[in-house]
């Protein structure tokens, strides 16, 4: 009898996963994989390192190296300006975005999105600068030369000090203006259930 | 009705960027109607654009056949023949195709092109770079729920890069036992799983929030696709390598020039993710991803990370770009929500639908597609009406998850001017809603319209008395 009850009490449980369609993916999960394998080789540090470029907002990821807002300032006249402008506004026509400004503006009916107004964390700055830019060089810049661009737009930002150095150390402890600008995803936000 | 309010609110970019959509779907209509003769009038489904194509392009394409029959051979392989349009050959036309022999077997190369006589194409976003732009999918001409390979809408930041699958490999390192790299050899080995998915851009219909702005369905609504895709689940990768306690997110990364990144949630990797290597049977196409894509069915459209080269797994989110500064909704306040991820509920009429034209009143069947990141589409509805009265439409199976599902629906016009709707449910009860519920609860009345993305809203178009169908804001 007891054993009854557990077994239908079981089958509710199937029951109520099929009717809620999370039965497919329980299946996949628990019964589909079938190994190990052992398909494929193991890496080696070597081989992550030479394509592991991505820096966090903790600092890991940050490689060794240093630049500053001077060093930085002829970096970006050499490979930014003629984008993103003398003015760091972006050059209209050639799709770079505007660097600086906005601050502020996030909440005033019209909004200025920039690396000063509204990029929450410095590494993101870095992490991008260093895999994308500059756009008809993309991965060309050295880490000196990413810490030193990166001191440059912060700097004439006013987000980070133009006479210090930019490196792992102090790049994680800046404070960008919009760090608490994000919410999480709260939808579902309109109930028209039946 | 909403349409007589401006797009001046919006920030100087997001006019840009419209203004930009604006005349490149002028340009696309306007080449649409160069490619037929003014005189032509439709009086057939395939004709419904006005001056419609297949006649026109028919007689253009024979008097071609007929001049130059010897030298149409020559034309025959080339990559890109101007004289037709993309993805077909120039083979001569026969005026009775039933007196002459046919064009020869396998002369194709042994890959099939489709006819001359179709012209559906995507047509592109004008960025100010070709390397990152967007074109969207022409739904409007689309039958059933798979979009042709060749059509699937593209969203590229850097460029399509070209690469040999012999060199490509997939490194999954970070919070595991041990790190591996894959071939594509490797990962074609594994249990594979086939499945239809759609995927669509967050920034679907961003034109279309203040007011009716595209005119077609392919501009309003082009940046979503559904695929057959093939690959390895996910879930089984995770387990070759080792899942350490407290990984959260697996950082995503491609190997074109903007090696572009997402942070993904783990759980979304061991429900339903896929290293997809197929697109409808043959390898995905270089625009969406060869030789690998990240696949996260439901998921808005940027984070199928394409070109796929490292899975890096972690205890945090990695914030980069694309997560921060681009892909997050701002909301009225100043504040953004991030990690927006799901693509909620959406249906559009495809046929009838802004630009086309019906020739008289009478029966039409109107038909559509509907689609959701949260599971099957549960039911459609229609209005003829303006909203005042709903029916539902007949589901076309299968109805498959996170996909897109075909739905028709027989209507008799009358001839009176009217507005045509479509709303969907899917299975976890949540009803599409109206772009004034989105506005409304978002905050971005008032001119204060800093998100463009995940749009959802009930698409609404005019049925005009001489049966011309616009884009209009109907709540």
């Amino acid at each position: 009898m007891f054993t009854n009850i557990k077994i239908s009490s079981l089958l509710g449980t199937l029951l109520l996963s099929l009717t809620l369609g999370t039965f497919p993916v329980i299946s996949f999960a628990a019964t589909g994989y079938g190994g190990p394998y052992n398909f494929g080789m193991p890496a080696s540090a070597a081989e992550i390192a030479l394509i592991d470029i991505d820096a966090m907002p903790d600092g890991r990821g940050l490689p060794s190296g240093s630049g500053n807002y001077q060093k930085g300032k002829g970096v970006y006249t050499a490979k930014c300006m003629g984008c993103h402008g003398a003015d760091l506004a972006g050059v209209k026509g050639t799709g770079a975005a505007a660097l600086i400004g906005g601050r502020g503006s996030l909440a005033s009916g019209k909004p200025k999105k920039t690396v000063e107004s509204y990029w929450p964390y410095a590494s993101t700055v870095f992490d991008y600068v260093k895999r994308a830019m500059p756009f008809n060089a993309p991965g060309s810049l050295t880490d000196d030369e990413v810490y030193a661009v990166v001191a440059y737009v912060l700097g004439e930002a006013n987000i980070f000090d133009k006479s210090a150095s930019l490196n792992a150390k102090s790049l994680p402890m800046i404070d960008m203006p919009n760090k608490d600008g994000f919410i999480s995803d709260p939808r579902p936000d309109v109930f028209n259930y039946e | 009705m909403n349409d007589n309010s401006s797009n001046n609110d919006y920030d100087k970019k997001t006019r840009t960027l419209i203004q930009g959509m604006v005349e490149a779907e002028e340009k696309a209509i306007a080449s649409r109607k160069k490619q037929a003769a003014p005189e032509e009038e439709c009086e057939c489904r395939d004709g419904m654009f006005p001056n419609g194509k297949t006649p026109p392009i028919a007689s253009r394409r024979q008097f071609l056949a007929a001049t130059a029959s010897g030298a149409a051979a020559i034309a025959v392989g080339s990559a890109a023949n101007a004289a037709v349009p993309a993805g077909s050959m120039d083979y001569p036309v026969q005026d009775d195709p039933s007196k002459v022999q046919g064009r020869l077997t396998n002369d194709d190369g042994g890959y099939g092109s489709r006819s001359q006589f179709e012209t559906e194409s995507r047509w592109r976003f004008p960025t100010a770079t070709k390397e990152s732009s967007w074109t969207m999918t022409p739904l409007d001409s689309g039958h059933g729920i798979v979009t042709p390979s060749g059509l699937h809408f593209e969203r590229h930041h850097g460029g399509i890069p070209n690469i040999n699958p012999d060199k490509h490999e997939l490194i999954v390192h970070g919070m595991v036992d041990g790190a591996r790299k894959y071939t594509m050899e490797d990962l074609t080995r594994f249990p594979s799983v086939s499945r239809f998915h759609f995927i669509e851009c967050s920034g679907n219909g961003l034109t279309e929030w203040r007011k009716p702005t595209l005119k077609t369905v392919q501009g309003t609504h082009g940046l979503t696709s559904t695929t057959e895709w093939t690959g390895v689940p996910l879930s089984t990768i995770l387990r070759e390598v080792g899942v350490q306690e407290g990984a959260a997110w697996i950082l995503a990364e491609g190997a074109d020039a903007a090696v572009m990144t997402r942070s993904v949630p783990i759980d979304k990797a061991w429900d339903d993710a896929m290293l997809v290597y197929a697109q409808n049977g043959e390898a995905i196409r270089p625009e969406q991803g060869y030789p690998l894509r990240l696949l996260l069915p439901g998921f808005e459209g940027n984070t199928h990370i394409k070109w796929l080269r490292r899975l890096e797994i972690s205890d945090k989110p990695f914030m980069t770009r694309e997560e921060t500064s681009k892909y997050t909704d701002l909301l009225d306040g100043g504040k953004a929500r991030q990690f927006s991820f799901m693509m909620e509920a959406k249906s559009v009429i495809t046929f009838p639908s802004g630009e086309m034209k019906l020739p008289k009143p009478g029966f039409y069947e109107i038909s559509g597609l509907a689609w959701t990141g949260k599971g099957r589409i549960k039911r459609v509805e229609v209005s003829v009406d303006g909203g005042v009265s709903w029916q539902l439409a007949e589901l076309q199976t299968p109805i498959l998850s996170k996909c897109h599902t075909r739905f028709r629906f027989p209507w008799r016009w009358d001839g009176k001017p009217t507005i045509l709707q479509s709303r969907c449910q899917d299975e976890t009860g949540y009803v599409q809603p109206t772009i004034k519920q989105l506005v409304e609860e978002r905050g971005l009345d008032g001119g204060k319209y800093g998100s463009i993305y995940h749009l959802n809203g009930i698409q609404s178009w005019a049925v005009a008395a001489d049966g011309g169908v616009s884009n209009v804001h109907q709540y």
